[in-house]
């Protein structure tokens, strides 16, 4: 395994496991990124795992580069390529128009109709990435080869919180009002990220993501449950 | 009444600040934190707080307030204006030492003439719940501080202490060095190999000023176009504050502490920790040079500037 050591300053350092998004580089940067926080080293603030290279903070008075290094290359040698059971959440979407402004436009570019584009979206299981550019948006994939599109060529300035929204093969759901330059084909009733919550984002890095297809109607109803905290998402633990 | 200090003028953008918000980068949550670490910890030893200590950052302009509490205890570093008390005994404290305020008067920072940042730190600190642990200010999450935002006219701000004891007010043993002149320092990568030969040595050997899209964010940089070897686009990876991201316009951006927890420009070099105060005073139009240094160098160097921070907080001179 080809591992890379990047330095990021004197407070951070990159552990990179290769250049592209893959999901089996995936795993390995979530393993040990779970490494590095089960170890509890001396000195480490915090794990970033990003598509393909963890990000571990530090704080310079506590540790050091080299040991850190050296600490981490150890718990590199321990970690074994073992498919572990993940959490997979049953996400309701709704696909309708009023709620998917660009779905038409994505049929007409892929060539798909509408349903056919709602049916490969709600039938794939996606493994969360990531989560970034905005607190708790999880970068999800991979999106089947015939909704690949680049994203738009004029981002909106304001995405409403609950879109969900594909580009390159990828897709994501805004858990925040935001700028954003994804195609927006659904919305989900669900809340994403709530300071209110000990860990403010519901989704994880690893965990997987199914979108089910709700009406309008229960749409409106589970938004109500939300807003009354009288919903939970739907998970349950699935083979890798 | 609750002890606070009311905004009467808000400044353009004063926001409290403790030492960061750490633990939540991986769902997406900078640390925020102060531009300027190093005065938000001598404002605090001024007025007897311990270091990490909630305290007020103002940028380029600061507030006007009124004291609606006993009394209040403040001290203002990171510039070299003062505190000027504008009502009954009329008088300017100068940054880098403490003073007693009493009930009702006013008091106005104005503009920061030769720095981006100052901190006004508040004895006892201001009363505000810590948000994920921290009270610092996530203006674009809305996430701490005060109600998630910058301060406006007419807020009030709480104070943990309704007065403060009449003791000897302090001084820094001698003025914070705001070191414009300073050359920044860096530990060259993560990224370096995404750039030609000659674009790592145009980016330590020119002169870049900072632009005036400089925000707690980002400071663009205006100077020579950096050439990238590989394309502009990498597979995001992570972030830290001090990263220089390199996007397609060649101009160097130095990411600051409310910068994207990932991101997908190549990064040529990294602002070592010691430094990020120094960078993160600068003014828009002042000039930037970089010199590389080892990462043992950087580390080295972050000790020493700790160091020198806890002499200067015990060797506090009475005024």
């Amino acid at each position: 395994m080809n591992v890379r050591f990047l330095p990021a300053g004197d407070t951070a350092m990159i552990v990179e496991f290769g250049d592209s998004i893959d999901r089996v580089l995936s795993d390995r940067v979530l393993r040990l990124s779970a490494l590095v926080r089960a170890a509890n080293l001396p000195g480490v603030v915090e794990t970033v795992p990003t598509f393909r290279s963890l990000m571990v903070h530090y704080e310079p008075l506590a540790t050091d580069n080299s040991s850190l290094t050296a600490a981490i290359e150890k718990l590199l040698d321990t970690s074994r390529d073992e498919p572990k059971p993940v959490k997979l959440w049953r996400i309701p979407a709704c696909y309708a128009i009023s709620h998917a402004p660009d779905l038409a436009e994505v049929a007409q570019r892929t060539g798909l109709s509408a349903a056919e584009v709602v049916r490969i979206h709600s039938s794939t299981r996606f493994h969360i990435y990531m989560l970034g550019f905005v607190p708790g948006y999880p970068y999800m994939g991979d999106l089947p080869d015939p909704l690949v599109l680049p994203r738009r060529t004029d981002p909106r300035i304001r995405v409403p919180a609950g879109s969900i929204a594909i580009a390159t093969n990828m897709t994501a759901i805004y858990p925040l009002e935001s700028p954003g330059g994804w195609h927006l084909i659904g919305s989900t009733p669900i809340r994403l990220f709530d300071l209110r919550w000990p860990r403010p984002a519901l989704l994880s890095p690893g965990d997987a993501v199914r979108f089910e297809p709700v009406s309008v109607h229960d749409f409106d109803a589970i938004r109500a449950a939300v807003a009354a905290d009288a919903y939970q998402v739907p998970s349950e633990i699935a083979s890798p | 009444m609750m002890p606070a200090l009311e905004v009467i003028v808000a400044g353009l953008q004063t926001t409290v600040q403790d030492l960061g918000r750490f633990g939540y980068q991986e769902v997406g949550v900078p640390p925020s934190g102060p531009l300027d670490r190093v005065s938000l910890r001598l404002a605090n030893a001024l007025v007897g707080n311990r270091p990490g200590t909630p305290a007020l950052e103002m940028l380029l302009q600061g507030p006007t307030l009124k004291v609606t509490a006993d009394s209040v205890r403040l001290a203002l570093v990171g510039c070299n204006a003062g505190i000027e008390v504008r009502s009954g005994n009329a008088r300017i404290i100068p940054a880098g030492r403490s003073v007693r305020l009493a009930r009702d008067e006013i008091f106005r920072i104005g503009v920061l003439r030769d720095s981006v940042c100052a901190y006004l730190a508040i004895e006892g600190g201001p009363d505000i719940s810590p948000v994920l642990g921290s009270v610092s200010t996530y203006v674009r999450g809305a996430i701490g501080g005060f109600h998630g935002r910058r301060f406006q006219a007419g807020d009030s701000v709480p104070l943990k202490l309704a007065g403060v004891d009449v003791r000897a007010e302090y001084a820094l043993p001698r003025p914070l060095d705001l070191a414009h002149d300073q050359p920044i320092r860096v530990v060259m990568g993560p990224q370096a190999d995404y750039f030609t030969d000659g674009a790592v040595k145009t980016f330590l050997s020119s002169d870049y000023t900072v632009s005036p899209h400089a925000d707690r964010m980002g400071y663009r940089l205006e100077g020579p176009v950096l050439a990238h070897a590989k394309g502009y686009n990498i597979v995001s990876d992570g972030i830290v504050a001090g990263a220089i991201q390199v996007p397609g316009s060649g101009l160097p951006i130095v990411l600051m502490v409310d910068c994207q927890t990932t991101g997908g420009y190549p990064k040529i070099a990294t602002v070592i920790s010691a430094d990020i105060p120094v960078i993160g005073r600068r003014k828009p139009g002042r000039r930037i040079r970089f010199v590389a240094v080892g990462v043992d160098e950087a580390e080295l160097l972050r000790r020493q500037q700790e160091a020198a921070i806890r002499l200067q907080a015990e060797n506090l001179s009475a005024v």
